[in-house]
């Protein structure tokens, strides 16, 4: 988006940076170092931050969102992005919410939510990989296609009376405070870590956020995974959406609204590259966690949500703009 | 000549809306009676001047996503000096929402051009600030149709030859950007840098600075519009216009401005608008529930970018159409 790679010129070292050094003066432990500021920060802020129970019901703040971060930072790492998660959720929970009053039981409706993750995320993936259009455009109509649909059924209506069994993907707890949507958040931080660092597929998702030209001469078949990033997107969602849609215990159209800058913003905030090319996992756990944690922290001290709306914008902002500040500043 | 214009997205575009007309006229004439077109007119008239502002700031290669946050600050601060200030005249309110649009426009242009930070995180953060920002003026209250100056909330409505104020200063919009996108080097410095922009670095362009502009431009409109809303409803509150950045966008992609940068006309940015604009205010008319228009606008936008992948591709690459085939 912006010339000055090019025209600054890239100073490169004649030997690499010791593994401890470049760990130590990486995103994540920058950003880790972040998170335990504000962890201590908050302790000191509030009485009531230090508590099991409550700290538990922080995570609650994060864990939906991040489980689709996870997967919107292969899409984005894979130099595409996608907008209408949110409306995704909506879709969903509404597609669930039809199917309890048809007298849908639990399983039915988990397959409901992912069915339709699935098919959204398709759809997504046929516009951009099949019809070579840019991601951003696509997923910004779809964004309002999806939750149109959910307004068009529902109105201004909402869907309830979902089963007791049901309950439990939103509010159960698996042991003590360990939540069962914390169980599930880490489960899929470590499936999209091991996806994303230990595998060929995860190796073929840099390739292509880096030039996507030399990977398909390289011989990765770049639709087919970009195909596959936009159904993991959907699917996400899907999953989103169910543990959303048992928390709330109920469907309105306007479920999820704004969601998506939100995630993109975690994603970014985890030190993925919003161009394309970079990015790791634990960035995007961390990030989710600091997000977490000042949105917790300052509920606790009765900031209202916009306020802090105000500093997630800055932190976002801020994170990135301060090491470049850094760096020209050193010239 | 003739042909190139019939053959246009901005041509293929009207047409379009023109059958929507029609259709619309199908199941209630009165749709299309030159007053209530003119009405249409008005009320698209601020999603108008927000996307000729954000056309300009994609023709670079750029998006702001935060215009809609601009306007509610903008708005939020001129309506709350209204009331401060209950005689000042509407001409200073105006100049301070388009100075304090254009100084939230600065900031996100100095954001891009000086620590090259991706237009979509800067405007993604200025976006929820901006919104932050309304609430800590405001502390979250409202500002009534009764706290505003009688002058304050006629400007808008006032009418000149039959038509209010608020299409005229859209039309003059239209007009200026018309000009200086065509016959300025500002204006073509934009579609430069967009189009290639190492090509522009060469030809001495500075593509940062010319980017901060556009963004300077897109913040100025969304101030004025700020204005525009606030009086024209005659009420200011934090979540004025929420979600409206992406209408915005939409309006752009349906007039058929490509997000990669570099092409797009003014023409085509207000059809885009207007196409939206229709569809709005036609629903209610021919009995569909207004809960469609966010699907409808959804589906509307993907059709647009598929059909204008589609001209592109034919019609690319030929610049010099005379040459490659001598007569």
């Amino acid at each position: 988006m912006s010339l000055s790679e090019h025209t600054t010129g890239r100073h490169i070292p004649d030997r690499l940076r010791s593994p401890l050094e470049a760990r130590l003066k990486s995103w994540e432990s920058l950003l880790l170092l972040v998170a335990i500021a504000i962890f201590v920060a908050n302790s000191f802020a509030s009485p009531y931050f230090l508590n099991a129970w409550n700290l538990s019901d922080a995570t609650f703040n994060f864990s939906e969102k991040a489980m689709i971060a996870f997967a919107m930072a292969l899409l984005i790492i894979a130099g595409e992005i996608d907008l209408s998660v949110a409306a995704i959720i909506a879709l969903a929970s509404t597609a669930m919410g039809a199917a309890v009053q048809m007298g849908a039981g639990t399983p039915v409706l988990i397959g409901v939510g992912l069915g339709v993750g699935l098919l959204c995320g398709a759809f997504n993936g046929l516009l951009v990989t099949r019809f070579g259009l840019p991601s951003i455009v696509v997923t910004i109509g779809t964004m309002s296609l999806f939750r149109g649909i959910s307004y068009i059924v529902l109105g201004d209506q909402a869907f309830g009376g979902y089963p007791v069994d049901f309950t439990y993907f939103g509010r159960g707890y698996v042991f003590w405070v360990i939540s069962f949507e914390l169980v599930l958040f880490a489960l899929i931080a470590v499936i999209y870590g091991i996806v994303l660092h230990k595998t060929n597929f995860g190796r073929a998702i840099y390739a292509i956020g880096n030039n996507p030209t030399g990977a398909l001469f390289s011989g990765i078949r770049v639709a087919r995974v970009k195909f596959i990033l936009f159904l993991l997107t959907g699917l996400m969602s899907g999953v989103a959406a169910i543990c959303l849609t048992s928390r709330l215990g109920s469907t309105r159209p306007s479920i999820a609204f704004g969601w998506e800058l939100e995630i993109v913003t975690m994603v970014v905030l985890g030190g993925v590259n919003i161009l394309g090319g970079s990015g790791t996992i634990p960035g995007v756990v961390i990030a989710a966690v600091v997000m977490g944690l000042v949105t917790f922290g300052l509920g606790l001290l009765n900031v209202p949500g916009i306020v802090m709306s105000i500093v997630i914008g800055a932190l976002l902002i801020g994170v990135i703009a301060l090491p470049r500040l850094w760096a020209m500043r050193r010239g | 000549m003739l042909k190139r214009y019939l053959t246009s997205r901005e041509a293929l575009l009207f047409a379009a809306i023109v059958a929507l007309c029609l259709l619309i006229a199908t199941r209630f004439a009165g749709f299309v009676a030159p007053s209530n077109l003119l009405r249409v007119f008005n009320d698209t008239s601020p999603l108008i001047l927000l996307a000729i502002g954000q056309m300009i700031v994609i023709l670079t290669k750029c998006i702001d996503l935060s215009v809609a946050a601009n306007l509610a600050l903008s708005g939020m601060c001129v309506a709350m000096l209204n009331l401060a200030y209950p005689d000042l005249p509407v001409a200073v309110i105006v100049m301070v929402a388009i100075g304090l649009g254009a100084l939230m426009g600065m900031f996100n242009g100095i954001l891009v051009w000086k620590l090259a930070i991706p237009p979509i995180v800067v405007t993604l953060g200025t976006l929820t600030i901006y919104r932050g920002f309304v609430f800590l003026v405001s502390d979250g209250s409202w500002v009534n149709s009764h706290q505003m100056s009688p002058a304050f909330k006629a400007f808008p409505r006032s009418e000149l030859l039959g038509i209010p104020m608020m299409s005229w200063v859209a039309l003059a919009a239209i007009v200026i950007f018309t000009v200086v996108m065509t016959r300025t080097t500002l204006g073509r410095a934009f579609y430069a840098v967009g189009g290639n922009p190492h090509a522009a670095t060469y030809t001495g362009l500075n593509v940062g600075r010319t980017q901060f502009w556009a963004f300077t431009i897109s913040g100025a409109l969304a101030g004025l519009t700020g204005y525009l809303w606030v009086s024209r409803y005659a009420v200011a509150y934090v979540d004025i216009a929420g979600g409206f950045e992406l209408d915005v966008v939409a309006a752009c992609v349906i007039g058929g401005i490509s997000i990669a940068g570099g092409i797009g006309t003014v023409g085509g940015a207000v059809l885009g608008a207007l196409f939206l604009g229709i569809i709005k205010n036609a629903l209610p008319v021919v009995d569909i529930s207004p809960f469609w228009q966010m699907a409808i606008s959804g589906a509307a936008i993907i059709i647009a970018v598929i059909v204008n992948s589609r001209t592109r591709r034919n019609t690319g690459r030929i610049i010099l159409k005379s040459a490659e085939k001598p007569a």
